[in-house]
């Protein structure tokens, strides 16, 4: 489902983020991402979702090397894919409910059928409740399962997570890692990148270690 | 189709709701835009007032044509018939000399003078109304009719007429000065209006990108704002030229009345009134545009 060749990033001063990475992840898996902070985590789900190009090697997502995709593919590249961000990038001029509408707009879903998926969507993370809340009035918690409600509206087959549990306490981060648990039940792909031993310590999943860039036997 | 046009009514109503959610500064924008482009267009509501005003003019351009001293009676009555049938004049009015004298001594107050006249010295004269106004009309009537037997002189003021014309002219020119540099003006004011809501919906923007927005959905909502701005500002300007010919109008009717006339200032044509309407729209969609493609590419991510 996702498959890396030899990839590096280099950034412009020569700072080498990632250095001939080369893993694969099948269809359904769940994988943790994991690493000292600077290790090039991030960096990583961002190639996956085109965020940033590598210098060199392939991407591979679904079968499209993601490194040469041209720049008019990216939005139904990105569309198949439920992005999950440490700092949630909710939009706090519009209500939880219009946040969680806002990919099947983009997608041009039919108003009704929208309504439905994305009420759907809340139900899923126990947000029906606060639909109509601004997320500003939303806690820590909650705002990032209004984030997973978000990414998760679409049905994509593939969710990246950037740190979900990041600034969370365990209670929250264990609600949190029980939802991912669904998904990947219902046979979606999961790359999570965290650096929350507990975490990783009670899920088992295959984990991808990174230290200074490279991927660790 | 169906779900294009659905997508299309949707930035629609979601750029109208943005510009009801601010409406102050929104009625700023018109106001603005609306100021500028009365300018040029209640220039040129003038200008097509005017000039159908040349023709209906109190001094309509006339030509004299005098009839020689020793035209007779027969003469006089061939000429009148040759002018009605000929296909430039419009309308003709006799003066005989005995009525061009009695004018003269009203008009001029030399009752004395003319009294003391021996003889009258005034020629009958035929007054044309051309059809036409141009100058090249009357002038080639009055090359023609010059060449006419009875006819000793014939008297031609087109000076005014061609003064009308160089007038017409010089407005047209800096109407169209006028409306270039304020048609500027409109895009960039839709340019930067524009400018400052990608700003503010910076997030949004970014947001938008990453859950897989493509370019046109992300620009859609912002042409259609600069098209609205464009728009209602003509909706403006319209409006205005209107409340000023009705103003205008109400005081022209009293001079007009003093000059024993009927005229008033017409408003735009449906036709130019739809013309200035999609103008604007166009012009503003073209800052939008404009903004949208200068601005959009530097936010993140790609």
């Amino acid at each position: 489902m996702i498959r890396f060749n030899q990839v590096c990033k280099r950034y412009p001063g020569g700072y080498e983020a990632l250095k001939n990475i080369t893993f694969e992840i099948a269809e359904g898996e769940m994988a943790f991402l994991t690493g000292h902070s600077g290790a090039g985590k991030s960096t990583l789900l961002h190639l996956v979702a085109a965020i940033e190009r590598p210098n060199s090697g392939s991407v591979v997502v679904k079968g499209q090397n993601v490194a040469t995709l041209k720049d008019g593919a990216l939005p139904y590249l990105r569309r198949n894919l439920g992005l999950i961000f440490q700092d949630h990038k909710l939009l706090f001029d519009r209500s939880a409910f219009d946040n969680v509408m806002l990919p099947l707009q983009i997608c041009g879903f039919d108003y009704r059928e929208s309504a439905k998926r994305a009420r759907a969507a809340l139900d899923k993370v126990g947000l029906l409740q606060r639909e109509k809340a601004n997320p500003i009035a939303l806690s820590g918690g909650e705002q990032q399962r209004l984030c997973i409600a978000r990414a998760i509206v679409n049905r994509p087959s593939i969710l990246l997570a950037d740190e979900p549990t990041g600034n969370l306490d365990m209670g929250y981060a264990g609600e949190i890692m029980s939802i991912f648990k669904s998904f990947h039940q219902v046979g979606v792909t999961l790359l999570i990148a965290t650096h929350d031993e507990n975490i990783l310590g009670r899920f088992e999943a295959r984990t991808l270690m990174l230290r200074h860039g490279e991927l660790q036997p | 189709m169906k779900n294009w046009l659905a997508q299309h009514a949707r930035a629609l109503t979601f750029t109208l709701r943005r510009l009801l959610a601010a409406p102050l500064s929104g009625v700023l924008n018109i106001m603005v835009i609306g100021t500028a482009l009365s300018l040029p267009a209640g220039m040129v509501v003038l200008l097509q007032n005017i000039q159908s005003l040349g023709g209906q003019l109190a001094g309509a351009p006339q030509i004299s044509a005098f009839l020689s001293m020793d035209a007779g009676r027969d003469d006089i009555a061939r000429v009148g018939r040759l002018l009605k049938q000929h296909e430039a004049v419009g309308k003709i009015e006799f003066v005989s000399r005995e009525q061009a004298l009695e004018q003269l001594k009203q008009n001029t107050g030399l009752t004395d003078v003319i009294s003391g006249l021996t003889q009258n010295p005034l020629p009958d004269a035929y007054i044309i109304y051309p059809k036409k106004a141009d100058p090249q009309t009357l002038e080639s009537l009055r090359d023609e009719l010059q060449k006419w037997q009875e006819i000793e002189h014939v008297q031609l003021d087109s000076a005014w007429a061609r003064k009308l014309e160089a007038f017409l002219k010089l407005g047209h020119l800096t109407t169209l000065i006028l409306a270039t540099l304020l048609g500027l003006a409109l895009v960039a004011v839709t340019f930067n209006t524009i400018r400052l809501q990608i700003l503010t919906r910076r997030d949004e923007i970014e947001v938008s990108k990453l859950i897989g927005a493509t370019d046109a959905f992300i620009r859609r909502p912002f042409l259609y704002a600069g098209m609205l701005y464009g728009l209602l500002g003509g909706v403006a300007a319209w409006l205005i030229i209107l409340a000023s010919l009705f103003l205008v109008n109400s005081s022209l009717e009293e001079l007009a009345h003093l000059y024993a006339s009927s005229f008033v200032l017409r408003p735009p044509s449906a036709g130019d009134s739809f013309f200035l309407l999609v103008f604007s729209g166009c012009l503003g969609w073209l800052g939008a545009w404009l903004s949208v493609a200068q601005h959009l590419r530097r936010i993140a991510p790609c």
